[in-house]
């Protein structure tokens, strides 16, 4: 069995707690990984000035090169792993036997992973607005004539990740490019893409001393938000209620995507409808930015109809089937207890599941070890539904009618918002709206994402912070 | 200081299996004794004289030894919530003054125990295990832990005290943590911790050749980070006392020899991380302990590198009995090396718990030289138990 070591700011550690991962499908174990204690993560973090310090002292187009190599090693080579290694495909598999997120899922967010390290300049631009790499050397560039100055918040960058998706791995991946050191706390059952990428960057050249992979348990996590200056952590909204009014941390919790339809695009909606499945389903519907509700002024019961009738084909197929649609959930309880939310929803009169009418058969399916949730499209006559403003891990969607001019009052928080609508007006009502983070104009759905520009938070502006700066012609000693 | 009366005679014997036998036989008086005494009208305990009416045997009669004690039923812990308290106090011992311990108690009714000289005696039998080398006779103490309604500060004041040295107090309140905790206030259940630490390092700034400790394994980590954040070399400032040359960013630094630690779920990895990145790879010696306020205290074998820093603990047999039991057949013991559900009796002229199953489990451990009677080790929550239970939160 593999064993996947902690790291420890250049330290590989063998802890006597180790959790079992297993494949999802037969139970058999696949890797043990060494567990840390919130103590051992705060004796580490007082050793991260020095590696702050050393990280800083490397040209940033030298890291930029290193990033590079490690795009390369990262899909094409052998990396460490425990006592041996693994290629990219084994690491592929295994990512997907733990998780139980399809091989091809798994694969093609991998290859999200690849394409930052391997254009991390492009991103990094985009995170800046474009500054100038030197900046990042001396602290300051000046452009146009006029000075630009950032200083580092933090010694140390904390990353508290899920098993749920490795695309979200290339949120942290460009922070060495910025010169602050990492820790990473993996998903219990992700530690693959982390250690992977960890160890691509320490063959391409980056310092051990500034990487920290420590698998702990939610003591663990939570000691990593505290002590770390600046951090991120992945979680719904009830494990992130404590950090919503702390700045140090940058939370990814629920997205509430959605779709919105202005009047004029409404008797369209036939022409949006694979736009409207590839942002509820695309990826198997787990990411914040898949969308989990269609807002329209008309035609809601139809938009619902044909919705379900694309997506009542989807089908709970193997792991490793090309075709897969859906993720399977590793732990079949969570399934069931997602199912029965939905269920206990239904009950509340207002909503129907048109899904499940078309399709004949149950959402739930369980076959063994494991359970799939079937996509689902609920039609709730109010945004007051229990099910119109509800995000699970699995595709749903809500479809709710309402009128154009008190849509953006109702939506609440949306982390992504594709606009379907030319109305000048309504289109700068939705610019100007506070609740959408990421807006989409025009038939763009919500997961599209562009790498130049970040969805959700920026990595740069919580890490840097931008000072105001003169330098005086002659040394101060003469 | 004297020792307590009622401290058991150490074992005796000149090979292992004499010493087993010799203890079996020494567990077997003890209990016919100590039946005896609860169960007899003149001296007995309100409760148990009370509860023999519904037994269909006769304790005075039908208990001559440890085997018997499988007769009586199994010790519900509700019999210790609510009172009246002194229906627990034994007639014979109805002159004395009377403490009561409190266990549990973050939600409903607390479980109550009532003690005498319980107490001194289980720590005194503790103390006689810790090395004088590290745990150095007329050094002084600082106790930095859960006090309150518990039994600890107490004890481990008397235990400072029975060594020659004078202890200092840092008290933390568990329920307060706890109720934080699932309210999900982390910030103020930090704060409260770091509220501990900073009386302890004002404790220790103030010169009073504190050599050893009682802590927590949870706060023992949090003593240790700030003192290697420098936090007491700030106290040293602050009162005005220079800072040591070299300073005093570890344990061993701030003077500290000996730490005797316990409270909540001590892992094998947690004290191989205290031995290795704590306490300098074991020159500052740390025993780890099981107890509560129900058994008393249950010592460990010396912990190190190598056993895997593997912790069994021993009962103070014969006042108190560990058995490791089949957790669906409280009547088997189950095989050495084999897990089970830790079953608790506790034997003194105070308190008579037969058969209590605790909320832990373990591997059955064999008798050894020190200890020649059964221990457990790798004490964890009873894992039918385990989920839904705070745990090892200070």
């Amino acid at each position: 069995m593999i064993h996947i070591p902690a790291l420890r700011f250049g330290k590989t550690y063998t802890s006597l707690d180790k959790t079992t991962l297993v494949h999802h499908v037969t139970g058999e174990p696949v890797a043990e990984v060494s567990q840390v204690t919130g103590s051992m993560i705060a004796r580490d973090l007082a050793t991260v000035e020095r590696a702050h310090k050393q990280l800083a002292a490397i040209p940033v187009r030298d890291l930029l090169a290193m990033y590079k190599k490690a795009a390369d090693y990262f899909l094409n080579a052998a990396l460490p792993c425990g006592d041996g290694e693994l290629t990219y495909d084994q690491y592929v598999r295994n990512l997907s036997a733990t998780t139980g997120s399809p091989v091809v899922f798994c694969d093609r967010n991998a290859r999200k992973v690849h394409y930052v390290l391997e254009n991390v300049e492009e991103v990094i631009g985009g995170l800046t607005r474009g500054l100038d790499l030197e900046a990042l050397d001396q602290g300051y560039t000046t452009r146009n004539g006029r000075m630009q100055a950032f200083y580092p918040t933090t010694d140390v960058f904390g990353a508290v990740l899920p098993s749920n998706s490795p695309g979200v791995h290339s949120l942290w991946v460009p922070t060495i490019a910025f010169k602050v050191p990492l820790l990473l706390k993996p998903g219990r059952e992700e530690p693959w893409t982390p250690f992977r990428v960890l160890q691509a960057f320490i063959k391409a050249g980056v310092p051990a001393g500034v990487l920290a992979f420590l698998p702990t348990d939610h003591a663990g996590a939570a000691d990593i938000l505290r002590l770390c200056g600046r951090s991120m952590a992945f979680g719904d909204d009830r494990t992130m209620a404590p950090y919503k009014n702390d700045h140090r941390v940058e939370i990814h919790g629920t997205g509430y995507s959605k779709i919105i339809f202005g009047e004029d695009q409404a008797d369209h909606w036939e022409k949006y409808v694979d736009l409207m499945v590839e942002a509820i389903a695309a990826n198997g519907g787990r990411a914040c930015v898949n969308a989990s509700a269609i807002w329209t002024p008309r035609n809601g019961k139809a938009i619902a109809e044909a919705l379900a009738k694309k997506l009542a084909g989807v089908k709970a197929r193997p792991w490793d089937d090309p075709a897969c649609e859906v993720s399977a959930f590793a732990n079949p309880a969570v399934a069931e207890a997602i199912n029965a939310m939905v269920d206990e929803g239904l009950k509340t009169p207002g909503a129907v599941d048109a899904t499940e009418q078309l399709r004949g058969t149950p959402r739930l399916v369980k076959e063994g070890r494991c359970a799939w949730l079937l996509p689902t499209i609920v039609r709730c006559d109010s945004p007051d539904h229990p099910l119109a403003n509800k995000e699970f891990l699995f595709p749903y969607a809500s479809v709710i009618e309402w009128p154009q001019p008190a849509v953006l009052k109702r939506i609440g928080y949306t982390l992504a918002a594709t606009v379907l609508s030319d109305d000048q007006t309504f289109i700068a009502d939705c610019v100007a709206c506070p609740n959408i983070e990421r807006l989409n104009i025009g038939p763009l759905p919500t997961n599209r994402l562009t790498w130049d520009q970040p969805h959700e938070g920026n990595l740069f502006t919580h890490l840097y912070k931008q000072r105001a700066f003169q330098r005086a012609r002659r040394a101060a000693g003469v | 200081m004297k020792d307590t009366p009622g401290k058991p005679t150490p074992v005796t014997g000149a090979t292992l299996d004499e010493r087993i036998k010799n203890a079996r036989a020494q567990l077997d008086a003890h209990v016919r004794e100590i039946v005896r005494w609860h169960f007899n009208p003149e001296t007995g305990t309100p409760f148990w004289l009370e509860k023999a009416k519904t037994f269909d045997f006769d304790p005075l009669k039908d208990v001559n030894g440890f085997a018997d004690i499988r007769k009586f039923p199994i010790f519900e812990d509700d019999w210790l919530r609510g009172g009246p308290v002194r229906r627990w106090v034994p007639k014979g011992l109805g002159d004395r003054g009377v403490y009561v311990f409190e266990t549990g108690g973050t939600t409903g009714l607390p479980k109550s125990r009532i003690v005498i000289d319980d107490f001194k005696i289980d720590y005194e039998m503790m103390s006689d295990t810790l090395p004088d080398k590290f745990f150095p006779r007329g050094a002084n103490w600082l106790m930095l832990g859960p006090s309150g309604p518990r039994r600890l500060r107490l004890a481990i004041e008397h235990l400072a005290q029975y060594r020659g040295g004078i202890c200092f107090c840092v008290d933390l309140d568990p329920r307060y943590v706890v109720k934080c905790l699932k309210e999900r206030k982390v910030a103020e259940a930090n704060a409260y911790k770091e509220h501990c630490i900073d009386q302890a390092l004002t404790v220790l700034a103030g010169g009073h050749d504190i050599k050893c400790m009682f802590t927590t394994p949870k706060l023992l980590a949090a003593f240790d980070e700030a003192l290697r954040a420098g936090k007491l070399e700030d106290k040293y400032r602050a009162v005005g006392r220079p800072v040591p040359p070299g300073g005093v960013r570890s344990i061993r630094e701030a003077g500290i020899t000996g730490i005797f630690s316990g409270g909540t779920e001590f892992t094998p990895q947690f004290t191989r991380e205290a031995y290795e990145e704590m306490l300098d790879n074991g020159e500052v010696y740390m025993t780890p302990t099981y107890g509560n306020t129900l058994m008393g205290l249950a010592c460990s074998k010396p912990i190190g590198p190598a056993d895997g820093f593997k912790i069994s603990y021993y009962a103070p047999q014969p006042r108190a009995v560990i058995e490791v039991v089949n957790p669906k057949d409280y009547n088997e013991v189950v095989p050495y090396g084999a897990t089970g559900r830790v079953l608790l009796s506790t034997f003194t002229k105070e308190f008579f718990v037969p058969r209590f199953p605790e909320r832990d489990e373990g591997e059955r451990e064999p008798p050894f030289e020190k200890y020649p009677w059964d221990g457990v080790s790798g004490v964890r929550p009873f894992a039918e138990l385990a989920a839904g239970t705070v745990v090892g939160v200070y």
